[in-house]
């Protein structure tokens, strides 16, 4: 087992207990956008995408990258558009009373 | 380690921990959409800052590129056509088809990165997760839209498949992880993989949505994370992770709302609607009301509760509750919303097509709440909610005995809207119907609330 890889479970695990600690609280009323801000973030692939593009040679890679690519996009894209969609609708009461 | 590579990675961690903060201020709907704004931004160094270092390295391919931008473009052009056509009730669908990219793309990142450096742990981990993610969320989210039978679908000889896909996926793994295997094994994982996520999701039901959505949620981001392993890219770790625990939350909580083990909602055929009814005590008489004297209930009380279901945005008619409330509020009367955890197809739906309808977030309850102020709550007004109203749920020996529900017959009176006695998911009658408090008034939920808001117009001006 390298250095590397048990760095990256340390990162990994204290992530995982970082989010459930973040994540626990928030209220119900918003766990559709929560999920769907998730969502989002997953989108990060797309950064995944590029770095497998450093190696890329060959139709068969470059069809990777192309799928890849594209998927990752329409991930991150309409993930935090339609996020953002969702709580521009969640406002307090107009007035005071 | 260059300066180069050092700046890289502390930009990298910069992303990492702005992802935390921004889903930490998603605890309030006051700081929500900074939250989701802030993260937005954070996803743009980050890709940026990718780039750089491609350009840096100087070995990308002109192909490369062009595949590179070609697919970007694609990807975010159609990402944005659907995020800004998609209606509220769909939502559902669009975050289902989400997970099932951003799992395909995780997994094709391990198959790329097999073939530069071979098999390994994460690498199997990935395109398993992955590949199981992407062909189970493309059902989920076919289910949900109706282009695959919502009902649990189990053919014969189902089980001993996902039993044999199991097996193949496990043993493919082993044989990359060992070093022994070429290419093939890693297209048998991949196949095993992708059979499994659908036979995985074809049986379950569609009431049962709420927890496969965040279950794939969970199963996206350990797939992303596992790929950043592949790549040994922290921030790919720390986003996974993040979103892996979101899901495993989300999903136990759900599991939790329906008092159902998610390996029993795994395992499928629930949520059919046909199962057998079970016994129920009396079969009392059904008190049916006319407009006007549901809405003298409605307008001469001081406290209503409103208890949405899945009918009411079935029927598209959350505007017009909206404007009862609205109507009732002038005169004094204090409304709330008490919501269901699993009222709608994912967690938190109904809240949404709610505030979509221009709901005050302040008005939405939970169920806690909800149930805490019920006893000093003149009329629960009930539409098109059913299970998660039953208080056969409190007693033992029926289809939802110990589901959490919305105390709706605690309320001083009950006012139903219904199209009919039908049954809900569960399959069995609801005692709340033939309580002596409560009247029925059968109608599709919009036509009804429209009629309710025209009389309490007329009748008390």
């Amino acid at each position: 087992m390298s250095t590397q890889f048990l760095a990256d479970l340390s990162v990994f695990v204290l992530s995982l207990l970082v989010g459930f600690e973040v994540i626990g609280k928030v209220p119900t009323t918003l766990h559709t956008p929560l999920m769907s801000a998730a969502n989002s973030v997953h989108g990060i692939v797309l950064a995944g995408a590029l770095i497998i593009a450093l190696a890329a040679d060959g139709v068969l890679g470059y069809a990777l990258v192309f799928v890849t690519a594209a998927f990752a996009a329409a991930n991150v894209v309409g993930g935090y558009v339609v996020t953002d969609r969702m709580l521009e609708m969640f406002r307090p009461r107009k007035d005071a009373s | 380690m260059t300066a180069f590579d050092a700046t890289v990675r502390l930009v990298y961690l910069a992303v990492a921990a702005t992802f935390v903060i921004g889903l930490h201020l998603m605890n309030s709907p006051v700081t929500a959409r900074r939250g989701n704004l802030l993260s937005a931004g954070a996803m743009t160094v980050a890709v940026a800052a990718t780039l750089v270092v491609l350009v840096h390295a100087g070995s990308v391919r002109p192909w490369a590129w062009l595949a590179l931008a070609a697919g970007a473009a694609l990807g975010a052009g159609a990402g944005l056509l659907m995020a800004r056509r998609v209606a509220m009730t769909a939502m559902p669908e669009l975050v289902s088809l989400f997970n099932a990219v951003g799992g395909g793309a995780a997994a094709l990142i391990g198959v790329q990165d097999f073939t530069g450096r071979g098999g390994s742990l994460p690498i199997a981990l990935d395109v398993l997760i992955g590949g199981v993610t992407f062909s189970g969320s493309l059902i989920a989210s076919g289910k949900l839209h109706g282009v695959v039978p919502g009902r649990p679908l189990v053919f014969p000889g189902a089980r001993p498949l996902t039993a044999v896909l199991a097996l193949v996926m496990v043993a493919a793994s082993v044989l990359l992880v060992a070093g022994v295997a070429e290419g093939w094994a890693l297209v048998a994982l991949a196949a095993g993989a992708l059979g499994f996520g659908v036979t995985m999701v074809l049986p379950i039901g569609g009431a049962d949505m709420p927890v496969v959505i965040s279950l794939l949620n969970a199963f996206t981001g350990t797939a992303v994370a596992m790929a950043g392993f592949a790549l040994g890219n922290g921030m790919l770790i720390t986003a996974g992770a993040l979103v892996g625990a979101s899901g495993a939350i989300l999903t136990k909580l759900m599991a939790d709302a329906m008092n159902r083990s998610i390996a029993n909602i795994v395992a499928g055929g629930f949520g059919t609607g046909d199962s057998a009814p079970a016994l129920t005590g009396g079969g009392g008489r059904v008190r049916s009301l006319s407009a006007d004297d549901a809405a003298i209930q409605l307008a001469y009380a001081a406290r209503v509760v409103v208890v949405p279901g899945y009918g009411l945005a079935a029927a598209q008619a959350q505007h017009q509750l909206r404007e009862l409330a609205e109507l009732l509020e002038q005169r004094g009367v204090r409304v709330s919303y008490a919501v269901h955890p699993v009222a709608g197809r994912m967690p938190g739906h109904m809240n949404v097509l709610l505030a979509e309808a221009g709901v005050p977030y302040d008005q939405l309850a939970d169920m806690d709440e909800a149930n805490a102020a019920m006893p000093q709550t003149d009329v629960a007004l009930v539409v098109g909610a059913n299970d998660v109203v039953n208080p056969a749920a409190r007693r033992p020996g029926t289809a939802v005995s110990g589901m959490p529900i919305i105390d709706a017959d605690k309320a001083r009176s009950v006012i139903v809207i219904k199209r009919s006695m039908g049954h809900g998911y569960a399959g069995i009658d609801n005692e709340l119907y033939t309580d002596a408090r409560t009247g029925m008034y059968f109608a599709d939920a919009k036509k009804a609330l429209a009629e309710l808001t025209a009389a309490v117009k007329v009748l008390v001006g």
